[in-house]
């Protein structure tokens, strides 16, 4: 019998009522993945986009050659942005449920990526990221209070009241503002370090995308302009194996790594475990002095899971197993990172208690501050004249007139 | 007669088609086993399998495109695009491609693609879940567009608009999934279930495209409007005790002038309302139109009512959102009221 062409259906391993599999995760032992020079060929380090570099094993020691050696201290740094990221999702969660906010995105499970990655980057780094990179304002010191007046489209929210909460932007950071459309910011991202280069500037640009992001030809786009211009870029694509309700396999995932398309567009990819802070931190530094040297872009393959719902809007019951995430074989990036420091003797139950406790005070009374400033339906509120500005620099006559009419319609 | 949302009409359309024509076939992001963010494929993929209801990967423009390819290899293409706001990828597909095909094949190639899409405010969705970008689309040759505001005619329109041999982009106000809105954010929420509109027959019918509907008689003016601002003007008229000639576009390309201009004709008098934004938009279409054919028997300026000439703000949306004020201040002026 001729054998007929079909089509193929990506399914996910479990859905909700399985017991969780991840049968299909391939992971590399830690500390085995060979650390290249950074301006190694790209066709000489291949094995980077298909293996897994990890640092941290399983009895919480960091192993092999990508070990970033970093001190103690910065390693609890590290942990308290991580701790700080995941207790501030937690309230703004519940400030939404409580009808305080519109919407919310959390970032559980994935706090390393943002806060390694960022502590591995200089402050003059430029950051293009996603709606779930909350650590990177933690690391670069955003007060929470700006964070949440945005949330709450307040009259201290930085968008004027123009974006959905979580779409933040940071000039003084230099962390650029979330479209809120997915991808858009890969090829600009691509675009500020090739300027950068053309200026003779060694800051590089970093940006993140979901899995389920890198369908969009903006990927592609950006992808083939930082190949061409070897642009000083760093292109990460956070693997959290969902988006909203479909698996990685919807995103190209089930033949072949996301890393790996690296190499196929002619620059470096890694496959790293998300949930490793240390490993994260590698890499990133890797990556960055390959960028900051001429050496090339790197795109960077987070393997990691997306602990909480897409949203507020979401809920994931309906398509995954409810324990999915306690399973996840990679483990949580927090409760890693605590263990390697008790390990190393430079931290302990009762100081991470102590940390958690002193946070959520922060939150608690950064909340109490945001609010005095009003909330979306409740409190002061921001001008609505705001919202006829920066459509241009200069407002044109028909938005002039707009703006009058407004005021009438509302009483002056 | 069974009562449905708008949801669930959609749904029971796409349900009959997929029964009806092994060709159809429906695609998009989270559509399949999830049953799409707004519900509108609930269970067709289990009903009808992985071949006929396909999820697929976040890329408009591919989705779009592989309509396009399905389509040209006799497959009856349905396309979800998750958000109006998110259509912008699939423009090129949409616009040089789609709209275009059988015009530069002579014939010979097209593609009977229907691109579903939930527009509008009202839900808190920022600048970028809340836009209605109708009248983009209507200023490419090629492409029908449609939005139906209610139940009923969502149904009926689908399925048309699934039959039909030419592209449609078909725009479902998201305001109105669940009920009729009259404008104002701080009344309860009205079911269907409370509206004639919302009674649907379970089988086959249709609603013909490119017919507008007069939803209510009247004498004293003609209102032009589609989607949620059906109810937003009914509401407006009402309340200052106007008896208006409300017609709801329904199609916006190919449109029924005939019907638009009779009423304006008879009524001496018209104010046109949508949600999106002013300039450009369709009620400038609209205007122009009314005026070529009905100049003499007008007896004030036509007036148009529509969303501002900036982004949908998160904050600021029922200020943004023409709403009954905005509504009776048009109305005044085109009724020469104090």
């Amino acid at each position: 019998m001729p054998r007929k062409s079909r089509l193929h259906t990506p399914r996910p391993h479990s859905r909700p009522g399985d017991e969780p599999d991840f049968s299909y995760l391939e992971t590399s032992p830690a500390g085995a993945v060979r650390r290249p020079d950074v301006n190694a060929r790209v066709r000489d380090i291949s094995h980077l986009s298909i293996d897994l570099v990890r640092v941290l094993d399983d009895a919480h020691q960091a192993v092999g050659p990508w070990h970033p050696h970093l001190d103690p201290h910065d390693l609890q740094v590290g942990l308290r942005h991580m701790v700080l990221t995941r207790i501030f999702d937690e309230r703004m969660q519940r400030a939404q449920r409580s009808g305080k906010i519109s919407f919310y995105m959390r970032s559980l499970g994935e706090e390393a990526v943002s806060v390694a990655q960022c502590m591995a980057l200089r402050p003059g780094d430029m950051l293009f990221p996603s709606y779930r990179n909350q650590g990177l304002y933690m690391v670069r010191g955003k007060p929470l209070v700006d964070l949440m007046c945005q949330l709450l489209s307040n009259t201290r929210d930085m968008c004027k009241g123009r974006q959905l909460p979580v779409m933040y932007h940071w000039t003084a950071g230099r962390i650029f503002s979330i479209s809120g459309n997915l991808t858009t910011q890969f090829p600009q991202a691509v675009g500020w370090a090739m300027a950068a280069a053309i200026k003779g500037e060694d800051d590089i640009a970093v940006s993140w995308i979901g899995e389920g992001s890198s369908a969009e030809a903006d990927f592609h786009h950006a992808m083939l302009f930082a190949s061409v211009y070897q642009a000083p870029v760093i292109l990460n694509v956070v693997n959290n194996q969902w988006a909203i309700s479909t698996f990685q396999g919807f995103a190209g995932g089930e033949q072949r790594s996301f890393a790996a398309r690296g190499p196929g567009y002619g620059m470096a990819g890694i496959r790293v475990d998300g949930n490793d802070f240390l490993a994260v931190y590698a890499v990133t530094q890797w990556a960055a002095e390959r960028a900051r040297t001429g050496a090339g872009p790197t795109l960077i393959e987070h393997v990691t899971y997306r602990g909480a719902a897409h949203s507020t809007s979401d809920d994931p019951s309906r398509y995954r197993p409810k324990d999915d995430y306690e399973k996840w074989p990679l483990g949580d990036p927090v409760d890693r990172l605590k263990g390697y420091l008790i390990a190393l003797g430079e931290w302990s139950e009762e100081r991470h208690a102590a940390l958690v406790k002193e946070l959520e005070q922060h939150v608690t009374e950064s909340w109490k501050e945001a609010v005095q400033y009003g909330a979306l339906n409740e409190g002061p509120r921001l001008n609505r004249d705001l919202m006829f500005d920066d459509v241009f620099k200069e407002m044109p006559e028909h938005l002039r007139i707009q703006r009058e009419q407004l005021r009438a319609e509302r009483g002056g | 007669m069974p009562q449905m949302n708008m949801i669930q009409a959609l749904n029971s359309a796409m349900d009959i088609m997929l029964g009806r024509d092994p060709n159809v076939v429906i695609l998009g992001e989270d559509v399949g086993f999830f049953g799409g963010v707004f519900r509108v494929t609930d269970g067709l993929q289990r009903k009808y399998g992985e071949h006929r209801v396909l999820d697929t990967p976040i890329a408009e423009g591919a989705i779009v495109g592989a309509a396009i390819g399905m389509g040209v290899n006799g497959l009856r293409p349905v396309a979800e695009v998750q958000f109006a706001d998110y259509i912008y990828p699939a423009c090129d597909q949409i616009f040089s491609e789609l709209a275009r095909l059988r015009y530069r094949s002579a014939g010979e190639f097209w593609a009977p693609v229907t691109v579903r899409t939930p527009c509008g405010g009202g839900i808190r969705g920022g600048q970028t879940h809340s836009q209605s970008p109708e009248a983009i689309f209507t200023h490419v040759c090629g492409i029908k567009v449609v939005m139906p505001c209610n139940p009923y005619d969502a149904k009926g329109l689908l399925i048309s608009s699934i039959e039909d041999d030419d592209p449609v982009v078909f725009f479902e106000p998201k305001r109105l999934y669940n009920g009729p809105f009259d404008g104002d954010p701080n009344k309860p929420a009205v079911p269907w279930s409370t509206h004639p509109k919302g009674e649907v027959p379970d089988g086959y019918y249709t609603v013909p495209i490119g017919k507008a509907e007069i939803v209510r008689k009247g004498a004293q003016l003609t209102i032009v409007t589609y989607g949620t601002m059906v109810y937003v003007c009914e509401a407006a008229a009402r309340s200052l005790g106007l008896d208006a000639e409300i017609i709801d576009v329904r199609t916006m390309v190919p449109l029924d002038v005939d019907t638009i201009c009779t009423s304006v004709k008879k009524t001496g008098r018209c104010l046109i309302a949508h949600e999106a934004t002013r300039f450009s938009g369709f009620g400038a279409e609209l205007s122009a139109t009314i005026q070529e054919q009905c100049f003499w028997n007008l007896e004030a300026p036509i007036q148009r009512v529509a969303g501002w000439d900036t982004p949908y703000p998160h904050a600021f949306e029922w200020e943004y959102f023409p709403g009954p004020a905005r509504v009776i201040t048009g109305l005044k002026a085109v009724m020469e009221m104090p």
